[in-house]
């Protein structure tokens, strides 16, 4: 059953890859590879149970965490212009 | 118990786990803007993924494992959120304007 969880899970990586090729606004893109990290700790963690290795899921944890700062940080750099930068609180424009 | 149980009970929530992961990567390809589709990966991110870690846990057991993939649970369960607001409210900033009607190409079935 593990191993068709782990096609289910690289169908769903040609899903988020085609998103990422075709996304029109950057946008897509950066949720296309934030999806790609998602399924990747999960693809990771399934091979572990599958091949019987329980240190892939240390792995799994450390790109949890590096997923969600990689996100962060393309996010302010196209939002700013450059990662430096402190960000002031804008008023909400509609 | 025998020890098949918990390999039979986990096949349920692996099947549902990669269910919902695939609606919520169709619903990826499929929904017309970002800000829906961020709302279709939502879905997997947090349903599917949930299904399959507990899909897993039940047949590691009580064991260190167990702990991991509770603790990727955690993780996957807190940054999805934090990350699909920062991306809801960059596209905001850059003015991506949602579409709210369907394109008129595609002909609905509404006159």
């Amino acid at each position: 059953m593990f191993s068709a969880a782990a096609i289910a899970v690289v169908i769903a990586h040609i899903f988020a890859v085609w998103r990422a090729l075709k996304g029109p606004t950057v946008f897509d893109r950066v949720l296309a590879a934030h999806t790609i990290g998602t399924a990747a700790i999960l693809l990771l963690s399934l091979l572990g149970f599958l091949t019987g290795r329980p240190e892939f899921l240390d792995i799994g944890i450390t790109y949890a965490l590096l997923n969600l700062i990689g996100t962060l940080a393309v996010l302010k750099f196209f939002r700013y212009g450059d990662l430096s930068h402190a960000g002031e609180e804008e008023p909400a424009e509609t | 118990m025998s020890e098949w149980f918990p390999e039979l009970l986990s096949w349920p929530f692996l099947a549902a786990g990669a269910f919902f992961y695939l609606v919520g990567s169709i619903g990826l390809v499929r929904m017309p803007d970002v800000y829906t589709r961020m709302h279709a990966t939502s879905v997997s991110d947090t349903f599917g993924a949930a299904l399959l870690l507990i899909g897993m846990m039940i047949t590691a057991g009580l064991s260190l494992v167990t702990a991991k993939l509770f603790v990727i649970f955690l993780i996957i369960l807190f940054t999805g959120p934090v990350a699909t607001h920062a991306l809801a409210r960059a596209a905001r900033y850059a003015k991506v304007k949602p579409v709210l009607h369907k394109p008129e190409g595609k002909s609905s079935s509404k006159p």
